[in-house]
């Protein structure tokens, strides 16, 4: 899943569509990711970075990447 | 020192009412304003004496009241006829959909004289009319809701039947309703007749995402620009009270492919209404500026510049870029006057 090529995406985690004029607001483990997903980086190279750098259990982030995926797709962010 | 070679134009515009529900003229004259090609004289042309315009006297440098449609293009070329013997106008840009009629068929008189304008013919005026935009859609395969034009109160009830609820109860020439009911529907047909008159257009919902298109044609066929916008911000009239750039080709197209087949000429509005699977089904063709059109002077293409061009006989080349992601947030303002003032334009019909 690779995020739309036109999408604005800002460090402080404001993401903007501009061919629907939605914008949204990320924390910061969701702009972190959605940088390095501009960055072509594949979903197992974000999730490993992820695992390096913060305390968290492989099983939850694997079910917490699915639900930000899902709304990603959702709100039309994604192309497939 | 002052620049001599700068042109010295004077430019009349319609639809000073910057109100709720605003005229565009404001935003037409700022656009107009920001082009430094110009030392531009803007002249307002007003119908009621409390249109906001009338009193800033910082965008509009004299106004002077002129008859409304009803009077007819004889009275209206006479007004303008007086006026330009004072002011020399060298363009005058309605902005009315009432008034539009008179303007066109007066348009090779107010050329004689030295006015210029640069507007859609008739048959161009007739043809994206509420009551045949459903022709026009199938004609030139364009996507345009279902509807029907009725005279009686009593055809609602077969309407929902054809269409189901929610339906959309359109006036002649503004407003719209989403009514749920066939009560609802009766109201809102009542009001829009007493207001507008008669038809009144009912349109089949469609549900999605509201955009807009402010657009120019040359009149050949070609695109000076197109912009579209996402409403923001939308007050209970349905009218943007924020808005932002989209970036979306198959929209600017969607322009494109009007301005090719109706050879249209001069501004326009396409409202579209976006469906989840990406549909646009237009909802209605303005024939003239929309009230935003000063973001699109803002977001890079400023389409009230390029239209006094082509009304002056210029060539203007067409628009490519612009900006995405800007955004117009409307606001209000108390602005004070004098009692004076008032009774100026209300007695002399000038100020």
């Amino acid at each position: 899943m690779k995020l739309k090529k036109n999408i604005a995406t800002s460090e402080s985690g404001f993401v903007f569509n501009p061919s629907s004029g939605d914008s949204f607001s990320l924390n910061i483990i969701g702009a972190e990711i959605l940088l390095q997903m501009k960055e072509s980086k594949s979903s197992d190279e974000i999730k490993k970075d992820i695992l390096n750098r913060y305390e968290v259990d492989k099983s939850l982030l694997e079910k917490d990447w699915d639900d930000f995926m899902a709304q990603l797709k959702d709100n039309n962010l994604l192309e497939f | 020192m002052k620049d001599t070679s700068i042109k010295k134009l004077v430019i009349a515009v319609t639809g000073l009412n910057a109100i709720d529900s605003p005229g565009p003229g404001i935003a037409v004259i700022r656009g107009i304003r920001d082009c430094k090609d110009w030392d531009v004289r803007i002249i307002g042309l007003s119908y009621e004496s409390l249109e906001p315009g009338i009193y800033m006297h910082d965008v509009v440098d004299k106004t002077y009241q002129i008859p409304y449609p009803s009077a007819g293009s004889e009275a209206l070329l006479n007004r303008l006829i007086h006026i330009h013997e004072s002011e020399k106008i060298d363009v005058i840009i309605p902005n009315f959909d009432a008034e539009l009629q008179n303007f066109i068929k007066i348009s090779n008189d107010l050329k004689k004289i030295g006015i210029g304008t640069f507007l859609p013919s008739l048959a161009q005026l007739e043809a994206r009319d509420k009551v045949n935009l459903y022709h026009f859609g199938t004609q030139h395969n364009l996507l345009v809701p279902a509807d029907r034009i009725i005279y009686k109160v009593d055809d609602l009830k077969s309407v929902i039947d054809q269409f189901g609820s929610p339906i959309v109860v359109k006036g002649k020439y503004y407003e719209a309703v989403v009514t749920y009911t066939l009560e609802q529907a009766q109201k809102a047909f009542h009001k829009l007749q007493a207001k507008w008159g008669l038809p009144i257009i009912v349109q089949q919902f469609i549900n999605g995402t509201e955009i807009n298109i402010a657009a120019l044609g040359d009149g050949k066929g070609n695109t000076i620009s197109a912009i579209p916008m996402r409403k923001l911000y939308i007050t209970d009239k349905g009218k943007a009270w924020a808005g932002i750039t989209l970036e979306d080709k198959s929209l600017i197209d969607l322009a494109k492919h009007f301005i090719s087949v109706t050879k249209w000429s001069g501004g326009f509005e396409l409202e579209i209404m976006r469906t989840a699977d990406n549909k646009p089904y237009i909802m209605e063709i303005n024939p003239r500026f929309p009230a935003w059109i000063y973001l699109t002077t803002g977001a890079g293409q400023n389409q009230p510049e390029a239209l006094v061009k082509m009304a002056l006989g210029e060539e203007v080349k067409p628009y490519t870029d612009y900006e995405v992601g800007k955004i117009f947030i409307r606001y209000s303002w108390d602005l004070i006057t004098n009692i004076e003032e008032f009774q100026k334009i209300s007695a002399f019909g000038e100020l």
